[in-house]
């Protein structure tokens, strides 16, 4: 008996945008002037953010957080893509896609400063968005179950879902692929390959020629895409919801990207990897390019740039403010939110706090 | 009354709380056309299709992070781990997720979830089928944990379960699922979760057990009562949030305290039961606290078990000597 091909897989990869802003028309995507003046809103929003974040950190005026500089570009372009009923469920780097989707400025600044009020979130916002997973690749399943409920609802949401590329070694994110394929559930998950998890390169993380034939496993469509370019990560984000509402079940999209920065404030680079080559990433980061391009087709220019930097700050200020002087919210807050309904034990330990606090603070 | 046995019941809590509310669905490994490897979720799936009777993949943790998803999004998963041995790779998703959405976002996502788990020894079964883990998931906080100990209160602890709006652990003793039958009202009927019963009233001793360790307990006090004792036996019902407010009072009456536990014995639910009447009435102990245990040895296989849960007979002489203390 002959040997049979019972299968051939190929892994494709997109780019729109090269490194200079050099769009390929065959592949731009028909975007309004106020789509891309929002999709590029969103990434500048991000870096202002971060940057102040980075300092105010510096400055121990907020704690521990993990930079998104040079990560910009995936997740404004899935919030971008997504409609208002579909669900965005995130890990830690996707700070553009977050606000983008409605969440506060200060939400952001009260969660890096410890204190869970900042995830308490607008109700419209919260209704569609989950909270910062800090446990790689757990948020993986977590999206294949709100697809679930979602599909029985029928009425068409979506759930795109990002995790890194270390969570691609985690027994959750195959779990999730293989729920969500067995269900077809709708589904987008997108891998942000910034190429290090903390000091553990891409290489050493997995053998695997790409992260995007992890999902031929689950015989779900998959594609690379460069991930610092804005509009291909739109391109095949918003095909991937397309087949998700079509009910072709969920898809994987790597998106090439880089970690600029340090894994949190509390990494240092310098121990794994060299200046020359985060230099060399700087040189394709996304914002750069995407400015080039715009300007190219006469849709921005110094002005336009200097009053979106100028109003963004103001924002940034602005939020930094609300954080500074707002005053810390109710200590025995934890006590309020074990279970839906106190049981007698918990009040009884709340009670105990409260004496403690008092006895401390009269001390 | 019908007579039921617990996995009767247990099903039973299942069709009704799925005819009431649509959002309620079974999932794990098995639970669909084959209706569970014990039969709990038989005939689920004729009655309420592949969407609501849902075969997963054999995945632990695959199913309680979807579980979690589906809550959130709106749905009441009740997720079956075939063995509570095996229910250690949800362990994460538990004690990282479960438990703690609702206090991460301050109640904007909660988990209403049930995950329903055979424990405990006595079937003679393959290694991992036979262990009582209850401390494990009783210590994360923000899930409940609550095994019930005999048909009747297994269905009404169940309906409960799944109407709780919080992530809740059922572990059921699965000695117990054929072992004898009770008769469970036609009517729908729940118990409170958090809250432990009093099965018999007595002045001299309180004894407590939970699960499987209720029907030896009960034989023992049967047998110590007839020669003149008044004994107190509490069923505890819940684990986590714990009632120590039924213990106490029962410990502050009769001065004196038994506890019967299938796991091993430290670091386990006894051991906290005797801090929690350290903490609140001490001073009423006529005699030291008794714990009739497990023993801290990886569970043997079933050719030895036997003699590793506490018997009936050496129930008898705990409670003898506490007695006569």
């Amino acid at each position: 008996m002959p040997r049979k091909t019972l299968a051939e897989f190929k892994v494709e990869h997109l780019r729109v945008l090269d490194e200079n802003g050099h769009v390929d028309p065959e592949l731009e995507p028909d975007l309004s002037t106020e789509q891309l003046h929002a999709l590029y809103r969103g990434m500048v929003r991000a870096r202002e953010l971060d940057q102040r974040m980075l300092n105010l950190q510096r400055q121990g005026r907020i704690g521990t957080f993990g930079p998104c500089t040079g990560q910009e570009a995936p997740s404004c372009s899935a919030a971008l893509a997504m409609k208002d009923d579909d669900w965005f469920v995130g890990a830690f780097r996707e700070l553009g896609g977050r606000l983008m989707r409605g969440e506060p400025l200060t939400g952001t600044l009260f969660f890096h400063n410890g204190w869970e009020e900042g995830n308490v979130l607008p109700p419209e916002v919260s209704r569609r968005m989950l909270p910062f997973t800090i446990i790689v690749a757990s948020q993986c399943l977590h999206a294949a179950g709100v697809g679930f409920a979602a599909s029985q609802r029928g009425q068409g949401e979506a759930v795109v879902c990002f995790s890194g590329d270390g969570a691609t070694s985690e027994g959750d994110f195959h779990e999730g692929l293989n729920f969500a394929g067995v269900w077809k559930a709708p589904v987008v998950f997108v891998s942000q390959n910034n190429q290090w998890a903390i000091s553990v390169p891409r290489e050493m993380q997995t053998s695997s020629q790409t992260l995007a034939q992890k999902g031929i496993a689950y015989d779900m469509p998959c594609i690379q895409v460069d991930g610092n370019d804005a509009l291909a990560c739109y391109v095949a984000i918003s095909e991937a919801l397309e087949r998700a509402r079509r009910g072709e079940g969920p898809s994987l999209i790597e998106a090439v990207t880089y970690r600029l920065l340090m894994h949190t404030t509390a990494d240092d680079p310098r121990k794994y990897r060299t200046e020359d080559e985060e230099k060399e990433w700087w040189q394709k980061e996304p914002l750069i390019r995407f400015q080039k391009y715009m300007t190219a087709k006469g849709i921005w220019d110094d002005a336009k740039e200097e009053a979106l930097r100028t109003e963004l700050r103001a924002e940034v200020d602005e939020a930094v403010q609300t954080l500074e002087s707002q005053k810390p919210w109710p200590a025995e807050r934890p006590f309020d939110h074990v279970f839906a309904e106190p049981h007698p034990s918990i009040t009884r330990q709340r009670e105990e706090f409260l004496a403690n606090l008092k006895e401390e603070a009269d001390a | 009354m019908p007579k039921l046995t617990m996995v009767q019941a247990l099903n039973l809590a299942l069709r009704e709380e799925m005819e009431r509310d649509e959002s309620v669905l079974v999932m794990g490994e098995d639970v669909g056309i084959d209706g569970g490897v014990f039969r709990v979720t038989d005939g689920l799936h004729e009655q309420f299709g592949p969407q609501r009777s849902l075969d997963t993949p054999l995945a632990e943790s695959g199913i309680l992070g979807t579980a979690i998803g589906m809550a959130i999004a709106g749905l009441r998963p009740v997720a079956e781990m075939q063995f509570s041995g095996f229910s250690y790779l949800m362990m994460g998703q538990w004690e990282g997720n479960a438990t703690r959405m609702r206090s991460r976002t301050q109640g904007q996502h909660t988990c209403p979830l049930v995950v329903r788990m055979p424990y405990g020894g006595g079937v003679r079964a393959l290694e991992h089928h036979s262990e009582s883990r209850e401390a494990m998931y009783a210590t994360c906080p923000g899930g409940k944990v609550v095994i019930p100990s005999g048909p009747r209160n297994a269905r009404a602890l169940l309906l409960a379960a799944i109407r709780d709006d919080d992530p809740v652990v059922f572990m059921e003793p699965k000695h117990s699922y054929r072992s004898f039958r009770e008769e469970v009202p036609e009517e729908s009927e729940t118990m409170p979760i958090g809250q432990a019963q009093v099965a018999r009233e007595g002045d001299d001793l309180t004894v407590v057990a939970w699960g499987a360790m209720m029907r030896p307990t009960l034989k023992a006090v049967d047998e110590v009562a007839a020669k003149g004792a008044s004994i107190e036996v509490i069923d505890l019902l819940t684990i986590n949030p714990l009632d120590s407010d039924t213990i106490c009072a029962s410990v502050q009456k009769t001065g004196r305290c038994v506890i019967v536990q299938e796991a091993p014995r430290s670091f386990g639910v006894a051991s906290e039961i005797i801090a929690r009447i350290n903490d609140d009435v001490l001073l009423y102990l006529e005699a030291p606290i008794k714990r009739l245990t497990g023993y801290d040895v990886v569970t043997p296989y079933f050719g030895r078990e036997k003699s590793y849960i506490p018997p009936v007979s050496r129930i008898v002489h705990g409670l003898r000597e506490t007695l006569e203390f």
